[in-house]
């Protein structure tokens, strides 16, 4: 038997091979540097600058293109096209935005992360490592893991290459889950319940997609949708195929009714994970749900828009709904960001070509919200009884007269709320119109009906924090429960997203013209 | 100079800003920027004037394009100023009056801790009055009529900290917002019937259009009118509106913005004459305001008070002109002229007065100031000359022309018109005679604390400015209608018209009531002592003190069922609409509570879920297939 070596064009691979080749180096810095303190230094530097690096290559990359639509990449495997530049751009923003709140620190010198995540929650063992300065700087090459993961997720073309990278970017996931500095057995919890309920379903994306291949005899997307097409094959292991492998991107989508890990995870991990999260997990996902959509499975339009419509419209529901009822401000974020996984399920409506630059703006504005929001989460806190800054204050009543404290956090997270909501004048709005645009557009007006139902409703919840931020004064004798922080990493990371979200959402035309530009994809036949 | 009018804006203006912003360090020399910047204004306006005088044809002035406002599909409004004869009257009356009441506020205003904020909102007024003349739309001109009722709003409760001061304030501006809606009516006609609200694209159309389209604008138009000028029947606020200082007074509510509302109808000439129904309109009104005027200043003791109430009556006197046509516009801008000059020199002179009576205002407490305050004496004094309409003082020349043309026309209107107008300018006598009488003459009735004395040179100096207005302005500005003449351009030739009765006797019939007026005056106010409380009085007398129970009227017809139909709608809301939406609510929140059940924290009903989800999917999906 002869294996043909397939013939890599490296290219146009140079961001995910910058970004993956710096966390293995990131690897090697934690064997060999011994300080703790300098290796932070040297692992927030060199993520940094491999994420810039990576920033630069993908703008070159797509200045080179010159209206060609890609580049094809080892046989097939991997097409760089100018959707997923597209993609891969808006990663690497939300990667550089989260590593800056991944390195911020409180004023007590405190990170977001645990000292050791290998000893027992509350142990002596804890208290030591913490006494010895010991910090878990691994989280810098995991995170680079995740994002060149991602990277890969929205450019492969190969169902199976498709998987490799989905593992590639949630184990690294799973772990940094787990690593929260406090309430650290939530955490925990939260780490094995989503490593648990994302194995079931990357076994059933990995068995949907063996169904597809018995059905068509092909693994490559572009060459699936043609078999389609050529066989009318339209039988039910092909169609259950299909629904498998549609159903475990929705998983990473966070669409219901494979949501349940969202809430759990998002509470549980520490908080800048959750906004990194939020904001990348999502966009791969959706980046990868449009190539296996638009390329292989569009010959089933017709019978997969049921599913569409259904997860779309329990997604909003449920989102809505249960974040109505929430307590806690983390799990509140969660459902919205439920309900929006059932917003970005709308625009696949009709599989229309406005959703290729729709969807993009919509994960671009809703992401730097995200990030934005939890940001601002990690510098609301409680009061330690030592005087010091305690845990975050995620109940929603702690938040009462944040507007009084700090003004500025208040209003900027009013801002990323209202942008959550799609209240004109923020970014949010823009999205959520493009992305109904393109529903509309593929005829599915009453599924919009829907949506904008769900948006009004899901505006109570929004607003209700606003109101509690501004208008309620803090409870008596609660006055000095809560320390704002002032870190200047987390800081800068608010401002820009507010800067970005206000930008966005008043001048959106250069962006959305970009992301017009990009919604194209390079169909292979070769 | 015309082409750098805007100047004469864009001054005072930047003058305002900078005072507001200076802060405490310009509290020492902040009056004086203010009083250079409207000095300039005038400057400029006075330049503009020789310029246009200079010009010869039929339509000297210019239209001057400043900048593209509001570009819109069917809309398209540039800012741009027209200087012409009638804008141009006015820029020379504000800034000319204005400045000297500037002067006059240095002095005035000398003990107030906020006076540079005082002399901002001065030149605020300045500004936005000027922009409200030389407006070459209505649109444009809606800007400076709310940037004086700003102004306004903002000088009358100067001294907020007094609350019925502050309630004036409020009082003024509420009634001022109806009357304004009539001029955002106005426009809305407009633009529906023109597609434009430009004078010169809806003034060029208005002869084409329809009698009601005209006269419904020209009605709306007459509601702004009444609000600003203080109108029947939106008048209630003017008296209140006293609380203001006194250079306050004298230029805004005397000589200046009260009488935009003259402006407008006249500025809106060419509306109204396609309009006979509204034009009557507009001089009933100004009949009914000059007698209501007349009987509240009989009555009132307060000195602000009752010359308020004479300002009203004037200013009726030029509604009845400008609801006369062609043959009244220019009377009633030259009766605007004058009483701008001997109305701002008498409320000078009451300031001056109440300067030296520690700001007592009740002329009961007054008495023989004559000997402690010639200058005030004398410069008020010409004054009252001027509004009895004595020749051949200011007021004789327009208020007399004003008479002759009310007695113009067919059937019942000369009749009661002229009428009205003769037996105001009797009642004017009567109530203006009273109140220089009760000041100056008769016995002393201040108490102890007080001593009179004359104001400061600040002071006097622009009352005897005023005072030679008084005096002269009317005989120059009427000797061979030269006033007339360069209106002409704007108002249109008037048609000489005979009054139904000869003019010789209207002009003797009016002396003799305005001496009849004077006489009685004297006999009751003058030679016989006044006392010191005000007497019960008749059922006529306390209805004029009592403004014609003008508030009260306003309260029963208007603010009762208002706030019932607002208590109901309130209630409503409360009911039914937010009941509707929290009872829906709680339904959400309901559901959100049952479904919260699914979420217990089990990994295994989570991937419980998930399985049934894609098995539930795939079977309807490959079923259905």
């Amino acid at each position: 038997m002869n294996f043909v070596t397939p013939e890599i064009a490296w290219a146009p691979l140079t961001p995910i091979l910058i970004v993956l080749g710096a966390a293995a180096a990131g690897v090697l810095v934690e064997s060999f540097i011994k300080t703790p303190a300098t290796r932070r230094v040297v692992q927030l530097w060199l993520s940094g600058a491999a994420l810039l690096a990576a920033l630069v290559a993908v703008v070159v990359q797509w200045g080179g293109l010159e209206g060609a639509a890609g580049t094809v990449v080892m046989s097939g495997k991997i097409t760089v096209d100018l959707q997923s530049l597209a993609w891969q751009l808006m990663l690497l923003i939300f990667a550089v935005l989260s590593v800056l709140l991944f390195a911020s620190k409180t004023s007590d010198n405190e990170e977001s992360f645990t000292a050791l995540g290998s000893v027992a929650p509350g142990s002596v063992e804890e208290k030591l490592a913490r006494r010895a300065g010991l910090q878990v700087t691994e989280v810098f090459p995991l995170a680079l893991f995740a994002v060149g993961g991602m990277m890969l997720f929205t450019c492969v073309t190969d169902l199976i290459f498709l998987f490799v990278a989905l593992e590639l970017f949630s184990l690294p996931l799973y772990i940094l889950v787990a690593l929260a500095r406090r309430r650290r057995l939530l955490s925990q919890e939260a780490a094995l319940k989503y490593f648990l309920l994302g194995a079931f379903s990357s076994a059933i994306f990995l068995f949907g997609a063996a169904l597809v291949y018995g059905a068509t005899t092909q693994i490559d997307v572009a060459f699936i949708g043609i078999a389609i097409e050529i066989v009318d094959g339209r039988d039910g292991m092909l169609l259950l195929g299909a629904v498998m492998v549609i159903v475990g991107l929705m998983f990473k989508i966070g669409a219901a009714p494979f949501h349940s890990w969202v809430p759990d995870v998002y509470q549980g991990a520490p908080t800048p994970v959750t906004a990194f999260m939020g904001a990348a997990t999502k966009a791969a996902a959706t980046a990868a749900l449009i190539r296996v959509m638009y390329l292989a499975f569009y010959p089933l339009e017709w019978e997969l828009s049921w599913m569409f419509w259904a997860v779309a419209i329990l997604s909003m529901a449920l989102g809505t709904v249960l974040a109505l009822v929430q307590t806690d401000i983390k799990r509140m974020l969660a459902y919205s960001a439920v309900a929006h996984a059932g917003f970005i399920l709308v625009a696949f409506a009709g599989l229309e070509a406005e959703a290729l630059a729709a969807l993009p703006f919509y994960l671009l504005t809703y992401g730097l919200a995200t990030i934005g929001a939890f940001a601002i989460i990690t510098q609301v806190r409680e009061r330690a009884e030592d005087g010091g800054v305690g845990a975050e204050a995620v109940r929603l009543g702690q938040w009462a007269g944040l507007g009084k404290r700090s003004p500025l956090l208040a209003g900027a997270m009013a801002l990323f709320l209202l942008s959550f909501a799609g209240i004109p004048l923020t970014a949010g709005f823009i999205g959520k119109f493009e992305v109904f645009s393109a529903a509309v557009a593929g005829g599915a007006w009453i599924l919009v009906l829907i949506a904008v139902i769900a948006s009004a409703v899901a505006a109570f919840f929004y607003v209700r924090l606003i109101v509690l931020m501004f208008f309620t004064d803090v409870p008596e004798g609660a006055e000095d429960s809560i320390a704002v922080g002032n870190e200047p990493l987390s800081r800068v990371v608010i401002y820009l997203t507010a800067i970005a979200i206000l930008v966005l959402g008043i001048l959106p035309s250069g962006v959305l013209e970009l992301f017009q530009e990009s919604a194209v994809f390079l169909v292979i036949g070769g | 100079m015309q082409s750098l009018i805007w100047l004469a804006i864009a001054i005072p203006l930047a003058s305002a800003a900078f005072l507001l912003l200076a802060g405490k360090r310009a509290d020492a020399w902040g009056h004086w920027v203010g009083v250079a910047a409207s000095s300039v204004a005038f400057l400029v306006g006075a330049g503009a004037l020789l310029e246009m005088l200079g010009e010869s044809g039929d339509h000297p002035g210019m239209t001057l394009t400043l900048w593209e406002f509001i570009p819109g599909g069917d809309l398209n409004v540039d800012v741009g100023l027209l200087v012409d004869p009638l804008s141009i009257t006015f820029v020379m009356l504000i800034t000319f009056v204005g400045t000297l009441i500037h002067f006059y506020s240095v002095a005035y205003m000398e003990h107030d801790v906020a006076r540079r904020r005082f002399f901002a909102y001065l030149n605020l007024f300045i500004a936005a009055m000027l922009l409200l003349v030389l407006a070459d739309s209505f649109l444009l001109l809606f800007f400076g009529w709310e940037g004086v009722g700003l102004a306004s709003y903002l000088l009358i409760g100067f001294w907020n900290q007094k609350n019925e001061y502050a309630t004036a304030a409020n009082k003024a501006f509420v009634v001022n917002r109806i009357g304004d809606i009539g001029l955002i009516v106005a426009m809305g006609m407009m633009f529906a019937a023109f597609g434009a609200v430009d004078f010169e694209t809806v003034f060029a159309q208005a002869p084409e259009a329809s009698t009601a389209t005209l006269t419904a604008i020209g009605l709306a138009l007459l509601l702004a009118a009444c609000g600003k000028s203080a109108q029947f029947p939106l008048q209630s606020w003017l008296g209140d509106a006293m609380a203001g200082p006194t250079p306050v007074s004298a230029l805004i509510h005397a000589a200046t913005m009260v009488t935009a509302g003259v402006y407008l109808i006249v500025r809106s000439a060419p509306i109204f004459n396609g309009a006979p129904d509204a034009q009557l309109v507009v001089a009933v009104v100004g009949a009914i305001t000059l007698l209501l005027g007349a009987f509240i200043g009989m009555a009132k003791d307060d000195i602000k008070k009752a010359l308020a109430a004479s300002t009203m009556s004037q200013i009726g006197y030029m509604m009845l002109a400008a609801g006369l046509g062609p043959i009244g516009y220019a009377f009633a801008i030259f009766h605007l002229v004058t009483h701008g000059f001997f109305k701002a020199g008498m409320f000078l002179g009451a300031g001056s007065v109440m300067h030296a009576m520690n700001d007592g205002v009740d002329m009961r407490r007054y008495g023989a100031l004559r000997g402690v305050m010639t200058i005030t004496w004398v410069t008020f004094g010409l004054g009252w000359l001027a509004i009895l309409g004595v020749p051949p003082f200011s007021g004789y020349w327009s208020k007399d022309k004003i008479i002759e043309a009310a007695f113009v026309g067919d059937g019942w209107q000369p009749w009661v018109l002229g009428g009205a107008a003769l037996v105001g300018a009797g009642l004017t006598a009567f109530y203006m005679s009273r109140l220089f009488f009760m000041t100056f003459h008769g016995k002393a009735r201040w108490n102890d604390e007080v001593h009179p004395h004359e104001s400061p040179l600040l002071m006097t100096v622009p009352m005897m400015i005023l005072a030679v207005g008084s005096a002269f302005l009317g005989l120059f500005l009427a000797s061979g209608d030269r006033f007339a003449h360069f209106l002409e351009p704007v108002t249109g030739h008037a048609e000489h018209h005979d009054p139904v009765i000869p003019i010789p006797l209207i002009i003797g019939l009016t002396l003799a009531l305005v001496i009849l007026g004077a006489v009685i005056a004297w006999l009751k106010y003058g030679r016989a002592d006044v006392p010191e409380e005000a007497p019960a009085g008749s059922l006529a007398t306390i209805t004029a003190r009592n403004d014609f129970f003008q508030d009260s009227v306003n309260r029963a017809v208007f603010q009762r069922p208002g706030q019932h139909l607002t208590r109901t709608l309130v209630y409503g809301d409360a009911a039914i609409i937010d009941g509707a939406v929290n009872k829906q609510a709680r339904g959400w929140a309901r559901l959100g509570e049952g479904s919260r059940k699914f979420q217990n924290g089990q990994v295994r009903s989570y991937a419980l879920t998930m399985l049934v989800g894609v098995v539930v999917i795939a079977l309807v999906i490959v079923m259905g297939a």
